[in-house]
Parts: C-alpha cells; structure tokens; sequence
C-alpha cells in the first residue's frame, strides 16, 4: 500500500475507507516487511519516551548544555497553577509539554526526533495534552502517530525536513503540519480534513527562517515549538469547523520547498543570520562558552 | 528511493540535541568501532566544519566519544561518555581542523588503535536526521550507510577473490542488496562492500577469511 503524495493517500482512505494513520500503518508493515505487533511495540516506545521527554522537565528543571534555556516549562506549569494563564488548559499544556520536550534535548535527554531534534516538542506537545484534556487512551494516541508519520512521510519524500535545506518552516513548520493532521484525525475529522489541517499550517508558517543562536538547538528553536503547537491547534479547529482550504497539501509541501530553496543560507541553519546574529545573541553565545 | 520508514519520520529515538551534530555523530563512531577488533586503546577524532565549530555544545564530542564505546543512539550513558572512557581507560582526543573547508559540513575523521596496535582511520558524514555515510577507510573512498547489514572485505586486488566472498554468500542464501568494489590501487590493497538486507550469519567472517588472498574481514550489523 504505497502512495506518493497526499493525492494518492486521499484515494486510498477513500477506496479503503481507512483513516490516514491506519493507511500508513499498513504501509508500515507491508514496506518494512514486518508484522503489526512489532510495528505498535516501537511505536509504544516512541510515545513512552515522549512522555518523559515531556514531563520531566516540569519536574526537574535542567540548564541546558549551551546555557541558553531550561527551566522554561517550570515555568508555565507554576503560572498555570495560578489559574491566571491566558491560553486555556488545553494550549498550554500543549505549549508547557512542547517547550519541556526541547529543554530534555538540549540537556542530552532522550527524545525522538520528530521529525528532527529541533523540532521534537510539537507532535507530543499538543497530542499528550490533548491526551490529558479528553482522556484519550494511549492506544488511541499510538494509532494517531501513525497519522502525524503519514504526513511527515510526504515532506521528507517531496520536499525536506532539513533547517539546513529549507529552513525553519521544514523543520517546525512541518511537525506542526504532523501534530495538526494527527489532532484531526484524533477528534473525529476526515483524512481530507487532516489534509486541509497540515496545508493550513504550512501555508502559516511559509517562510519561517533556521537561525540558531549559536548554532545551537536551543534559542529561539524553543519558542519556535510552542508557536508550532498553537499554529496546529488553529489549524485543526479551522478543518474541524469543516473550513475547507484552496490549496492542497501537495501544493503546499512543494512551496514549502520551493521557498525554502530561495532562503539564503545566511538563515539555514549557519547562524549566520537573523537572530542568531543580534547583539544580544552575540553577548550570550560569547557567555556560553 | 528507498522506503522512508514511519521510524524514520517519527525516529531516530536519540539522545540530544542535534540529528545531525548528536545522534549522527555518535552513529557514525558507532559504525567506524565494528570495523575494528576491540577492545579499543585510543580513538583521536578530528573535526571539520560545523563540527569543528559547534561540537561542545552539541555534545558532538561526548556522541563520538559513547559511539566508539559501542553506544546505539539512544543510550544514555552518551551523557557520561567520558566519565566511562576513563573507567575503561580508553585515551581519546578531540581537534578542530577549521583549514580544510573543502569537505562535508558535518565530517569526522576517527583514528582508531586496538589493544594488539591495530590502527584504522575512517572517515564518516553526517547528513543530518540521524543518517550518516562513511565515505573512507584508511586512505580509500568506499561509501556506505550502516543501513544495511554489511560484510567489509580487505583483500587484495587480484583475480577471483571478489568471486570467492560472492560465493560464500550465496551457498549462505544471502542475498545481495548492494555490492561495491574500492582498491587504492591496480594489484594493491582493495575493499569490497557487500550489503544485505537481512541480518549476516556470524560465521560468514571466518568462511570468508579462509581465502590467502584475503586480510581481513569485518560484519556490521544492521
């Protein structure tokens, strides 16, 4: 069960009447000539990790190995005890989980590269929150990997999920697209919805530079991923409103692309542009080492 | 092309912070250990590019440094990779080379010497999302990803010997994914890659190494 681009997904969701995660989770398992319990025993792994990855932070603050961040998701979790947060429960929590998530990478924790390091938080930001908010099962949020893998799959096959390659917008923007489709999927939307979701976030977060301070994946990656969790909460109410988008998903991974290769290399990820080269990223890259 | 896994979008299950400068780093230390006997004495790294530039705060050189102590990706212990160094007394040495400018980004090159004085260099890329390629042993350019199972093959280059390791695999009903063929010269020292897609039988290595013509042979498993 191959398909090339989110056209031929659609079709087999439609001929199948499958969900995209199911779709892909045969793909799996037919492609990696392997069987369908070995394929949910690793994804069981990755959302175990991904829930230490998340929480532990919030627990247990740690600096970060560029001294840049950590203690951020500390944080949030304190402001939102104080029931005086501003996002409501489900955005920030998503927001706490998707910045902890990157303060256990940046401290050498252990995370899945979802789809890079950089942009690791996003997927189980806003999946483990929305975990938490409706009760989801795990099994439920296992199945819904499969869904974010789909539309990761496509980036990566079409276009690039490398900030060196296409910028930011590959890097977050697409694990923003993933989190969005997943969300759809996991609240009951069509594959087409999910389709329409990942488009949405695509097409918001066009353009976005890779500008590390320091080259390291800490700051502003980290802000980066809580504005990912929120552009893909947006988009999914947007296509569970049933908003339907005029660009598709194929259109948009190929801008993405096509705009990511006219990004100069000053803002791919050389950290020799854009935030990485203000003064006060200077005075701080100067501290940290 | 080849299949883009699930694992490989939602993966590599890693250690952070970077693919590429972290995960990638200690996968490519990872493969150069399994092409030599160990226990290994000393492992001297020499970084370029990127890697030259940022590899303290990418913990580059403590990846490096956990991958050559056979340390997978997600293995925590890449944290404490020089503490367990020390333990093990495995000397070790990390230099930047910002001179050569002409060569991948992210590239290492690994020295390596066993406890019999074996010495082997390789030289590895990281491409970033956790891929890597190795693209020289000692002074030859070979090519290869540790993404399959591999048989490396050190022989020299002469008639018949590519065709007495092809056959070892085939009365083994191994099946040839990829094949290539390095020499650092005509008649003189050559390497034959031979990557399968299923995992290699261990006793490959000495059915392989019978032949004289042969020097050595290394398995790195998938």
């Amino acid at each position: 069960m191959e398909f090339k681009n989110a056209n031929e997904l659609l079709a087999l969701c439609e001929e199948k009447n499958l969900p995209v995660s199911e779709i892909m989770r045969i793909r799996e398992i037919e492609f990696g000539e392997t069987t369908s319990e070995i394929v949910n025993k690793k994804m069981t792994r990755v959302l175990e990790i991904m829930k230490d990855a998340a929480f532990s932070p919030i627990r247990q603050p740690i600096k970060s190995m560029g001294g840049l961040i950590g203690g951020e998701a500390r944080k949030l979790s304190l402001h939102a005890q104080e029931k005086r947060g501003l996002c409501g429960e489900l955005l920030q929590k998503a927001v706490t989980y998707a910045m902890a998530t990157l303060e256990t990478n940046a401290s050498m924790g252990l995370i899945v590269a979802s789809p890079t390091a950089g942009s690791a938080g996003i997927v189980p930001g806003l999946l483990l929150a929305m975990q938490e908010h409706y009760d989801f099962s795990d099994e439920e949020i296992i199945q819904v990997l499969f869904n974010a893998s789909a539309i990761g799959y496509l980036a990566m096959r079409n276009a690039t999920v490398a900030g060196a390659v296409g910028g930011c917008q590959a890097e977050v923007g697409v694990a923003s697209a993933m989190a969005a489709s997943a969300a759809v999927e996991l609240m009951g939307g069509t594959p087409k919805e999910c389709t329409f979701a990942a488009s949405t976030v695509l097409m918001n977060m066009l353009g976005l530079v890779c500008d590390p301070v320091g080259g390291l994946v800490e700051y502003p990656c980290q802000n980066r991923n809580a504005a990912g969790v929120a552009n893909a909460l947006i988009a999914a109410e947007m296509a569970l409103a049933g908003i339907p988008q005029l660009i598709s998903l194929d259109e948009m991974i190929q801008t993405m692309f096509t705009v990511g290769k006219k990004i100069p290399a000053e803002l791919r990820e050389t950290a020799m542009g854009g935030c990485a080269v203000t003064q006060s990223a200077c005075e701080a890259c100067h501290i940290c080492r | 092309m080849s299949f883009i896994s699930a694992f490989d979008v939602m993966g590599p299950n890693m250690i952070g912070p970077s693919s590429s400068h972290t995960a990638g780093a200690a996968r490519i230390s990872y493969l150069a250990q399994k092409m030599i006997e160990g226990p290994l004495k000393r492992a001297d790294f020499i970084l370029y590019g990127s890697f030259a530039k940022t590899y303290h705060g990418h913990g580059t050189d403590r990846a490096l440094l956990g991958g050559i102590m056979g340390f997978s990706t997600d293995d925590m212990r890449i944290r404490n990779s020089f503490d367990i160094a020390h333990e093990k007394d495995l000397k070790f040495s990390f230099t930047p080379n910002e001179q050569e400018t002409d060569i991948h980004p992210n590239t290492v090159d690994i020295c390596m010497e066993n406890e019999k004085g074996q010495k082997m260099t390789v030289r590895g890329e990281s491409l970033g999302g956790g891929k890597v390629r190795i693209v020289k042993i000692n002074h030859v350019q070979v090519d290869f990803t540790g993404e399959y199972s591999a048989v490396i093959v050190i022989h020299q280059d002469t008639p018949g010997v590519v065709a007495y390791i092809t056959k070892c695999l085939s009365d083994r009903n191994i099946n040839i994914a990829f094949m290539r063929l390095f020499r650092e010269g005509k008649g003189d020292i050559a390497y034959t890659i031979v990557e399968s897609d299923g995992k290699l039988p261990e006793n490959i290595v000495p059915a392989i190494r019978e032949n004289p013509n042969i020097h050595e042979v290394m398995i790195v498993q998938m």
